[in-house]
């Protein structure tokens, strides 16, 4: 715990611990929690958020607390829920929104791209869109169709979004409050897997939230990751560590804007480098990075920029999941290929 | 076999009582020199694509009564105006800056040089039905804002056309401002035709209030080519809305006279026969004989409405003339509130390549 927080707390009669054992589920809810109460602006709606909580309970009590007008479940319509909270942000509110799937975010997609992703950019800055807008994101729970998407790439290549993805609850909770300040648009990819593992949490100490974070050092190779895959690359580096292999793993959390430099910078000390995302191959946000980084690191590289990812075919069904999504031995061979490359 | 209904499901949308226009005759010499100044300057755009001033052009002859008359009655300072691209004259009668509106079909700027937080005039919308549901939301925000010291609520009014109620959106939108009850005029006007396409392929039950009753919503019809009948409905629906009764649609029965852009070629799809047998009488005609025979305006008044009508074309069309490319910057200025350190370097990167020439 840092001096400040010590020094807030001296004099409080009992003190509440800073750092607490929670899920991620749980601190986006207390991040929503603490945004309405800190800004009267703040608005939760969608489907089911009110007196259910939401099908995950991410905004579990939040109406009993801040009111049906504050937090409110609208009709079932995607498309309605985003355009809707266009005219909030327009009317001074800062809406945040909750579509109840990834793959639901489709039929919203001109709210999203057409007027979320241009209305400050066709007002002149007039008309800005501070909508944070939730979406459980990504797959492993087997769910239905529709229910498991990793649509990052999508919402990265839209100019006037920004995409955040946090790895852990610690993330989830401080990005979520910066989040819900911005006065951009946030698409915020809630990783649902993740949802219910504990982990230490110090809701005061938010430490740096720009950019990229290493998550685990290391010098032989970099492991680019988001969301749901930085908990897979951290258990591949507790692997690749047996084996004498010291995996740096960088947890990119914002997917644009994207922080090449951190990356850059770890790239410069392993001189490797693999993405790793759920996502297909084609076009996903794994080029992009091996783009910026062959661009920014070419002469130091000993490896092309190696990519384990989905394949190029839709989310599949829950009994192929596991065949789809990168798991260990995916990756632990894209270790292998980078680490003995040689050139031709 | 018949269910038995749990709860009362029908629903009766009410009635929306709309009395006759109560107008000064100075605010009928208003209504008439709105309607004169809308129809030269709408006139007047087509010409100046012809001549190269600027590319493209989406005429509204024909609309300026629904136009006009609807915004006649909306509240300045108040309410809020969510167009589309063929509301030269709600933009005009809203008090927008025309040279700024106009900036959109000069291809300045998308969705037009003007502000719209301070003119409260949205910018100018493609996606016909988008901003339908942009005027809900804000709508709901005046409901949570609360009454004011009158004990009334702002209100939107969202401008869309026949063809744009085959959006899903439009069907969100309407089912949203239901549910809300929010302050939210709707206001369709029903001009015909959806590009080449005629209403009856373009909408189903007849007409988009039908459609409307359907939500419970209360809806009027009206005569979209006459300025007073309009007015009127838009005052009253205003004043529902503004109550705290829920979301009001208003039909406005009305023609498009031009075709849809200066891209268009109507005589593909109609003749000029069917244009003036179903356009029926012109609206601007029609308002100017019924003010003469009211006593109300003269040669003289209407020679002055021409006289002013023509020296605001003039003045806009050089300040359309005039205004210059925005400077390059600006293209990444307004992405976002906090631009991103990629699009900063984009924009250095731009600017180096393309100023050392």
């Amino acid at each position: 715990m840092s001096e400040s927080v010590i020094e807030k707390q001296a004099g409080a009669a009992y003190p509440a611990p800073a750092v607490e054992e929670l899920s991620m589920q749980k601190t986006i809810n207390r991040a929503l929690a603490d945004a309405l109460r800190a800004d009267p602006k703040v608005l939760v709606l969608g489907e089911d958020v009110g007196q259910l909580g939401g099908v995950f309970r991410v905004t579990a009590d939040l109406q009993a607390e801040f009111g049906a007008d504050r937090v409110f479940d609208t009709p079932l319509a995607e498309s309605g829920i985003l355009g809707m909270s266009v005219g909030l942000a327009m009317a001074g509110y800062h809406p945040i929104p909750e579509v109840q799937f990834d793959g639901f975010a489709y039929p919203a997609v001109n709210q999203i791209i057409a007027q979320i992703g241009r209305l400050n950019y066709r007002s002149r800055g007039k008309l800005p869109m501070p909508i944070t807008l939730r979406v459980p994101s990504f797959g492993g729970l087997r769910a239905p169709e529709m229910h498991t998407e990793s649509l990052e790439a999508l919402f990265a290549h839209v100019p006037g979004l920004k995409v955040v993805s946090p790895a852990n609850p610690h993330q989830a909770y401080h990005l979520m409050r910066l989040a819900a300040t911005m006065p951009d648009p946030v698409m915020f990819l809630e990783p649902k897997p993740r949802y219910w593992q504990k982990e230490a949490v110090d809701l005061a100490e938010p430490g740096m939230l720009d950019g990229a974070r290493i998550a685990r050092e290391g010098k032989h190779v970099t492991l680019v990751a988001y969301g749901a895959m930085v908990a897979r690359c951290l258990q591949v580096a507790e692997l690749a560590a047996e084996d004498g292999i010291q995996v740096e793993v960088v947890d990119l959390r914002w997917i644009k804007p994207l922080d090449i430099a951190t990356l850059a910078g770890s790239v410069a000390k392993t001189k490797r480098a693999i993405v790793v995302h759920e996502a297909p191959l084609t076009a996903g946000m794994g080029g992009e990075i091996a783009a910026q980084l062959t661009q920014a690191c070419f002469d130091l590289l000993k490896a092309p920029v190696e990519r384990v990812t989905g394949f190029d075919v839709p989310y599949p069904s829950g009994d192929l999941e596991d065949e789809y999504v990168p798991n260990v031995d995916r990756i632990l061979f894209g270790i292998q290929r980078v680490l003995e490359y040689r050139r031709g | 076999m018949s269910i038995a209904p749990r709860h009362e499901r029908t629903t009766t949308a009410p009635t929306l009582e709309v009395p006759a226009a109560e107008l000064t005759v100075e605010q009928q010499r208003e209504l008439y020199r709105l309607l004169a100044a809308v129809r030269h300057l709408d006139v007047s755009a087509i010409a100046w694509q012809r001549q190269g001033i600027i590319p493209g052009y989406a005429p509204g002859r024909g609309q300026e009564a629904a136009q006009v008359g609807s915004a006649f009655a909306l509240e300045r300072g108040s309410d809020f105006v969510f167009p589309t691209y063929r509301e030269v004259g709600v933009a005009r009668a809203w008090g927008v800056d025309m040279v700024a509106y106009m900036s959109t079909h000069k291809a300045t700027w998308h969705g037009g040089l003007y502000d719209p937080a301070a003119s409260r005039f949205a910018p100018i919308q493609a996606v016909v039905g988008g901003s339908v549901l942009h005027a809900v939301g804000w709508a709901h925000g005046q409901t949570l804002d609360g009454r004011k010291a009158d004990g009334t609520l702002n209100a939107a009014i969202s401008y869309f056309g026949d063809g744009a109620s085959s959006q899903g959106d439009v069907h969100e939108a309407m089912n949203f401002a239901a549910i809300f009850k929010a302050p939210v005029i709707f206001f369709v006007q029903n001009n015909g035709w959806a590009i080449s396409v005629p209403t009856e392929r373009q909408v189903a039950g007849g007409s988009v209030s039908a459609r409307a009753l359907g939500y419970g919503m209360a809806t009027v019809q009206v005569d979209g080519n006459d300025v007073e009948a309009v007015y009127a409905a838009t005052k009253a629906a205003r004043a529902y809305a503004a109550a705290g009764h829920g979301p009001v649609l208003i039909e406005a029965m009305t023609y498009r006279r031009g075709p849809h852009s200066t891209s268009d070629d109507p005589g593909r799809y109609r003749s000029l026969e069917d244009e003036r047998t179903d356009g029926g009488q012109d609206p601007v005609d029609r308002y100017a004989e019924a003010l003469r025979t009211a006593g109300v305006a003269d040669d003289e008044f209407f020679a002055q409405a021409l006289a002013e009508a023509q020296a605001e074309e003039n003045a806009i069309r050089e300040g359309v003339a005039a205004m210059d490319p925005r400077p390059g910057t600006e293209m990444f200025d307004f992405v976002f509130q906090e631009p991103t350190g990629a699009l900063r370097a984009q924009a250095n990167h731009w600017r180096e390549e393309s100023e050392h020439v």
